[in-house]
């Protein structure tokens, strides 16, 4: 009997790990560079991203090759000179909703959020603070964030031929719908 | 019945453990797997190795306009200032309707031939889900020489104005530096000069590029004339250059021993030869214009 109760206990410790995460492997990452000359946008639609409202942990891993471009060859590009995705697939993002605690998923309500963490970028890591919302309705979370990282940070080389084409200063806006990990 | 208490604890236990590092590195729940099928991309800069089509085809929407020119050989000394004087030049148009089908236009000086062009992607290289080692495509081109007739007092017929081509572009990029092509081709030439010369000629070619920087990257080709009238006459196409890419242009510098530069000309009629300095020196502009 003493057995069982430890049993359930220990089912019961798995089941709170884990009723605690939410996640999705079909969040959207969308960019936006006006340049001098051309405007280039890209969504990826296929972010994996992870939130634990616990601990404010949160995390994002995302597929440079699945942005897609409107032109092909703007793509090609990316892929291949700026991002080198061969070299560097992934972009992640490592950090936590440090307001975490102030805020209650349990009832349906929106919340400001103030994220801080670590970016990592065609394999630069830099830190980064910036603000977005989270939103609790019928069980789910969705996350929204829009931010600015500058190209010359994440050591991305634009040459001297097409530096009107491509702005400094990348516009990156974030929307995910998390949903409770079973 | 203790014993499998146990065994279930212990088991329990090394779950639950793996549990709270799971916690600890939310990144884990993601695990590595690759997501479906990769194709690979981005195999050559632009639609030529360096004379021929290589397997990249414009995308979907995209017209490319290519400006090809080759200048005189290099032997022909100071007097025309080392073949610069003299020019054989080609406008050609590529449009890709769907990801594998693109089709094309051109008119060039040499034997002042319109050709039109079909490409097919049969096989794409990919990785992941569905792995397949080559890109493999069909190209198909006719060509029509439109000079004079040379003698009007015989019967003259259109047909013996055409010429075709069919190649089957066979390509692999191994990484990110280098990518070869096998390009097996026959050329059929409806009129021919004499009775003994070929109609039919069976040639293989062969070329690749090598990436010098994210931008840059030297080419090469050869096409090997199969023994024969044809062979005997003419010298084997090769050539070499550099690939410079800035966005929207791909610009090829390259020196051939080809003064013709459509897959008409060039792969069965040239004449110069490496050794004696018949080096042409050319370039191949192509600019790509999305219009969808």
């Amino acid at each position: 009997m003493k057995h069982l109760l430890i049993f359930v206990f220990f089912l019961a410790a798995t089941f709170q790990v884990t009723a605690q995460k939410y996640i999705t492997k079909t969040g959207a990452i969308q960019f936006y560079s006006e340049g001098a000359i051309e405007k280039i946008e890209a969504i990826n639609k296929q972010v994996n991203a992870a939130l634990d409202i616990k601990s404010g942990d949160m995390v994002f891993k995302v597929v440079i090759k699945s942005f897609e471009f409107e032109k092909a060859l703007m793509q090609e590009h990316f892929n291949e000179n700026y991002l080198e995705s061969d070299k560097f697939p992934n972009a992640s993002f490592v950090g936590k909703v440090i307001n975490i605690d102030k805020m209650d998923f349990s009832k349906d309500g929106k919340y400001e959020a103030d994220i801080t963490g670590k970016i990592t970028i065609h394999g630069v890591t830099k830190d980064i603070s910036t603000k977005g919302s989270l939103e609790s309705k019928n069980g789910k979370i969705t996350g929204h964030s829009v931010f600015n990282i500058l190209v010359k940070d994440f050591k991305i080389e634009i040459p001297g031929a097409v530096v009107k084409n491509i702005a400094e200063s990348i516009e990156i806006t974030v929307n995910i719908a998390l949903d409770k990990l079973k | 019945m203790q014993k499998n208490l146990v065994a279930v604890l212990v088991f329990l236990l090394t779950f639950c453990s793996q549990n709270i590092s799971a916690q600890d590195d939310l990144m884990d729940i993601f695990g590595d797997e690759p997501q479906g099928t990769e194709y690979a991309y981005g195999t050559f800069k632009t639609t030529r190795v360096v004379l021929n089509h290589s397997i990249q085809s414009p995308a979907p929407g995209d017209l490319l306009f290519i400006i090809s020119h080759h200048f005189g050989h290099l032997n022909e000394g100071p007097y025309n200032l080392f073949g610069l004087d003299m020019a054989t030049i080609r406008f050609g148009l590529e449009y890709g309707i769907t990801n594998r089908l693109s089709l094309g236009i051109g008119r060039g000086t040499y034997k002042k031939i319109f050709d039109g062009h079909v490409k097919y992607k049969i096989l794409q290289q990919s990785s992941g889900e569905r792995n397949m080692p080559f890109s493999i495509s069909y190209f198909g081109s006719a060509g029509i020489n439109t000079l004079k007739w040379q003698d009007l007092n015989r019967t003259n017929y259109f047909t013996s104005r055409l010429t075709y081509v069919h190649q089957f572009l066979i390509a692999r990029k191994f990484n990110n530096w280098l990518s070869l092509q096998l390009t097996p081709t026959i050329v059929h030439r409806n009129l021919v000069a004499t009775t003994t010369d070929q109609n039919s000629v069976y040639v293989m070619g062969a070329g690749g590029r090598l990436k010098l920087s994210q931008r840059v990257s030297l080419n090469a080709e050869y096409f090997y004339l199969l023994p024969g009238k044809t062979a005997d006459d003419f010298d084997n196409s090769l050539s070499i250059g550099l690939d410079i890419e800035t966005g929207g242009h791909v610009f090829q510098l390259f020196f051939t021993n080809s003064n013709p530069i459509s897959e008409h000309g060039f792969i069965t009629e040239t004449k110069g030869n490496w050794l004696n300095g018949d080096i042409y020196f050319g370039f191949n502009i192509t600019r790509t214009f999305t219009l969808k």
